[in-house]
């Protein structure tokens, strides 16, 4: 059994031999691998190849039937305790951003500090004014979701997962529902965020991205791991034949 | 430039091609259909009536109704008709305002019941909802007064409650609070503590804005104001107020507050029916917010309560209002089926009155009336409160 060698004393997350099914359908087919602090890592393959069911498992919005998951110490199982730390500790992004409409910009933001960490709300008011300006939309504070684009609604998204302070940010395809000239600001905000040691683990097909942000890329297809290199084997010398046609198809367009 | 408009030809629209002339010369026809309308049934009425030597007019209101009412606000029958027809309407507001409340509160729970992750739960919701809003609701109340509150035991035998509430086959008996001489000084520890609980209330709010956390203001006021009570209640001479007990008195029940078989039935009858109405009205608008709405809120730490309170509710009210507003006039609509069961309310009053003095049409449009006023007064009202609520248009 492929053990957890890979894993050193600085992993923050180790997922070892994770199984998923929905119903009779075997979603994720044993997944072992580590991810160490600080380290950026993206996740590409077909649709449908399990990444964003891997990625959810790790905040727990999925749960797994078999195998183990460790984030930053703590185990994952049905212990309510658990899930609630883990949920402060792991920020999530989505393709579909998921803002509160009927809250602004900065309710949006400072609802989980205020609610879950009991931040005094001057304090979080100022704090989420502070992620704001580093995503550059602090002037839309006070405007609801509907008001502004799509691409400063991702931005948005991003804030509010940072506002809990944590440790590693789960990013779901976070420029795929976007217009083409809104995609560039998020990726900077990306960017910004990965040069400040965040942990990352980012599911996306933006390979440019990937090939100057990632440490490592995590090719999967049909539940498995098929590949993972850093991104200069990864592009020039993949060994798989499935990475192959895949990176051969990505970068035609 | 180049490129110019062509010369603005400013020809006069003719009047049969103008939009604008055309959409108020529609509505001018149309208000002359129907004043025309109105006017040939009024003086087909009116000649009616002459035939039948009948006048339009209300002085019969002031004269004595001469029939006993079952139950309501003080009356005589030697009371006037108007009289007699207050007393209706006193009667079908009531029933409306607390089956509006009660059907609202079993509503909420089972509509939130139904989507539960517990089996059990989730198919009790389920059933119930399925049986409630399937069978007429004329049928359910004749069931709940017939076959259920007239068979409950007979009043020698009544269920008895902490021996202070009484079910029977003549209705349902609760305690009743009757003042006291020491009510007057326990009324002023009241107000004392009220002045207590003021300034601590203040205090508390003053000191969760500067820590500014969400909180329940009332935490400090609530417990003082009942402490005050309490000690009010113990050193007032004598008890402020004395439960009067519903007691056995010769044949039947006196004292206490008593809910008459066919108040509880159609009480009973409009809840559980309602109540399974707005469950699905309740269902479907949570079920209207998207599955990524929880997910989000999952996601930054919310537990289920906070999700469902912050996040999932305000939205789903925007789909739940109108519909919500439309059961609240259903409920108050059916509460006429109270004629079937003997309940005295609007509709059943109205009714005793027309046959008494054959003033149908004036007594049909005072009932027609009384049910749009106060469906107009709810709705108003639902509306005030949706657009209080709800931020996005
Ligand atoms: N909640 C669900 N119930 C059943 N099947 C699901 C569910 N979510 C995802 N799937 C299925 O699991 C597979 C993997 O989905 P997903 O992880 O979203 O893939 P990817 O993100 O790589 O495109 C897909 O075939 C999808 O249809
Ligand atoms: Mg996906």
């Amino acid at each position: 059994m492929a053990d957890l060698e890979n894993s050193t004393d600085d992993s923050i997350i180790i997922c070892e031999d994770v199984h998923k099914w929905f119903d009779d359908f075997h979603v994720l087919r044993g997944i072992t691998t580590s991810f160490e602090r600080a380290e950026k890592v993206v996740i590409c393959g077909p649709s449908g190849s399990g990444k964003s069911t891997f990625i959810r498992t790790i905040n727990r919005l999925e749960t797994h039937q078999r195998g183990r998951i460790i984030v930053d110490g703590i185990e994952l199982s049905d212990d309510l305790r658990n899930i609630e730390r883990i949920r402060q500790e792991v920020g999530m992004v989505f393709q579909q951003f998921n803002l509160f409409p009927h809250l602004t910009v900065l309710e949006n933001i400072t609802l989980s500090p205020i609610w879950v960490k009991k931040t005094a709300r001057s304090q979080a008011e100022s704090e989420a004014l502070a992620l704001l300006e580093r995503v550059g939309i602090e002037e839309h504070a006070h405007k609801l979701p509907a008001q502004i684009s799509g691409g400063q609604q991702q931005r948005v998204a991003i804030a509010r997962a940072l506002a809990m302070q944590p440790r590693i940010m789960l990013f779901d395809e976070p420029t795929s529902a976007l217009d083409p000239e809104m995609i560039n600001e998020v990726l900077d905000v990306m960017r910004e965020l990965a040069a400040s040691g965040m942990t990352m683990l980012v599911v996306t097909h933006e390979m440019g991205f990937a090939r100057e942000v990632a440490d490592r890329i995590i090719f999967m297809d049909e539940g498995k791991i098929v590949e993972e290199a850093p991104p200069a084997v990864f592009f020039d010398n993949p060994q798989n034949e499935r990475t192959q046609l895949f990176i051969s198809q990505t970068l035609q367009h | 430039m180049k490129n110019r408009l062509p010369e603005n030809v400013s020809e006069k629209i003719p009047f049969w091609r103008d939009i604008r002339v055309l959409r108020v010369l529609f509505q001018v026809i149309f208000l002359i259909g129907v004043v025309l309308l109105a006017g040939i049934l009024y003086t087909n009425m009116l000649r009616g009536l002459r035939g039948l030597g009948l006048t339009l007019n209300l002085d019969f209101l002031n004269d004595e109704a001469g029939f006993g009412i079952s139950e309501g606000i003080a009356y005589d029958p030697s009371d006037t008709y108007l009289k007699a027809f207050w007393v209706g309407v006193v009667n079908t507001v009531k029933v409306s305002i607390i089956g509006i409340a009660c059907a609202t509160i079993l509503g909420l729970v089972v509509g939130i019941a139904r989507l539960s992750s517990n089996w059990l739960v989730r198919n009790i919701a389920a059933i119930y909802i399925e049986c409630f809003r399937n069978i007429p609701l004329l049928l359910q109340i004749l069931f709940w007064y017939t076959t259920v509150i007239l068979q409950l035991p007979s009043v020698r035998t009544s269920f008895t409650f902490f021996g202070s509430v009484f079910i029977n086959q003549r209705g349902i008996y609760l305690p009743s609070p009757q003042p006291t001489s020491g009510m007057k000084i326990w009324l002023g520890c009241l107000a004392g503590g009220l002045i207590v609980a003021a300034i601590l209330y203040l205090v508390r709010l003053r000191k969760l804005q500067q820590l500014e956390q969400p909180g329940f203001p009332a935490k400090w006021a609530l417990p003082a104001f009942l402490l005050v009570a309490l000690l009010g209640w113990f050193l007032t001479p004598g008890k402020p107020f004395t439960l009067e007990l519903p007691a056995l008195r010769g044949f039947n029940f006196g004292g206490g507050i008593h809910l008459s078989p066919e108040f509880s039935a159609l009480l009973i009858g409009l809840v559980m029916y309602t109540g399974a109405f707005i469950a699905e009205v309740v269902r479907s608008g949570i079920q209207s917010v998207v599955r990524g709405q929880w997910e989000a809120a999952r996601a930054i730490g919310l537990n289920e309560f906070q999700t469902l309170r912050l996040i999932v509710l305000p939205q789903a009210f925007r789909v739940i209002a109108p519909p919500l507003t439309s059961q609240y006039l259903n409920l108050t609509k059916n509460s006429s089926l109270a004629v079937a069961i003997g309940f005295p309310d609007l509709f059943n009053i109205g009714n005793t009155m027309m046959n008494q003095t054959g003033q149908s049409i004036p007594i049909f449009a005072m009932i027609m009336m009384s049910y749009l006023c106060i469906s107009l007064t709810t709705s108003a009202y639902m509306n005030w409160y949706n657009r209080r609520i709800n931020r996005i248009g």
